[in-house]
């Protein structure tokens, strides 16, 4: 699925990286504790968390993901901004709820991944 | 032989939106290096996993990183409270984070399980009251 229909799908504000809106993600991933985040590889992965802080990006970062959707439309800190611009992360802001916004994207074909074996 | 390269950082532990600053300076010297993605990545997770923990457990650290040819390793040394139980730490979900960690996205207990995940080997040495010093190795 690409970026942009993510955008639209979720009916999302673009934060910043809207020259990345083209890019594809694979799989998705839904969590407010980045620790279990980082428990599933995922290759060019999108993250949905409600969680605002500057290791959402980071944690974003060191997975290689290429979105991060904050959802219940937080707003990013300024040091999220930034780093999200340092490493190409499309950062995106929807009105939509956690469960809701896994749920389209779910159901629009973007599936979850496996846990590491 | 090849000739072994060393990185060395002070993790500051008094500075939550600064953790993982040294992981990701080790993940841009190491794509510099030519390493493979996956092996990057498996780097990148556990040293920031363990990064975190010196930060929000044991009130900062060192991390020492070296390169050679067939292997990483990563060591984490910090001054901190120590861990009691190595093997229930280990287990996924023990945690001993308070709720202010949790609600900074942090306490899932996830995070020494990962790093063993990642790493080829992992030893944790620790003395209460004391510190921790963690090694880990990923083979390239
Ligand atoms: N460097 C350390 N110094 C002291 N205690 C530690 C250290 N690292 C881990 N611990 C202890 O081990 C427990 C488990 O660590 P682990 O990283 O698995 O989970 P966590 O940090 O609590 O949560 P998460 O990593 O999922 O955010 C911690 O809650 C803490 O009690
Ligand atoms: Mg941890």
């Amino acid at each position: 699925m690409k970026i942009s229909m993510i955008k639209e799908l979720l009916e999302a504000d673009i934060v910043c990286g809207e020259e990345n809106l083209g890019n594809h993600v694979y799989s998705a991933c839904g969590s407010d504790m980045m620790s279990d985040v980082l428990a599933f590889v995922k290759d060019q992965a999108v993250l949905l968390t409600g969680l605002v802080n500057s290791q959402v990006i980071r944690t974003a970062e060191m997975m290689d993901m290429v979105c991060v959707v904050l959802v219940r439309s937080k707003l990013p800190t300024p040091e999220m901004i930034e780093l999200a611009k340092e490493s190409g992360i499309v950062l995106l802001s929807s009105k939509k709820r956690m469960y809701d916004a896994c749920g389209i994207l779910y159901t629009n074909g973007l599936v979850g991944n496996k846990l590491r074996s | 032989m090849s000739d072994l390269l060393t990185f060395h950082f002070d993790v500051d532990g008094d500075d939550f939106t600064s953790a993982g600053q040294a992981s990701v300076q080790i993940k841009k010297n190491l794509r510099q290096l030519g390493i493979s993605p996956d092996t990057i990545r498996r780097v990148s997770i556990a040293m920031y996993e363990g990064e975190i923990n010196m930060v929000i457990h044991a009130g900062g650290g060192e991390a020492d990183v070296s390169v050679s040819e067939d292997q990483v390793i990563i060591v984490l040394k910090d001054q901190g409270p120590g861990i009691p139980n190595i093997e229930q730490a280990m287990q996924e979900g023990f945690s001993t984070a308070p709720d202010a960690i949790r609600s900074l996205g942090f306490g899932a207990g996830m995070g020494l399980p990962n790093m063993k995940r990642y790493t080829d080997f992992m030893n944790i040495e620790s003395e209460v009251g004391k510190g921790t010093t963690i090694t880990m190795k990923v083979n390239i």
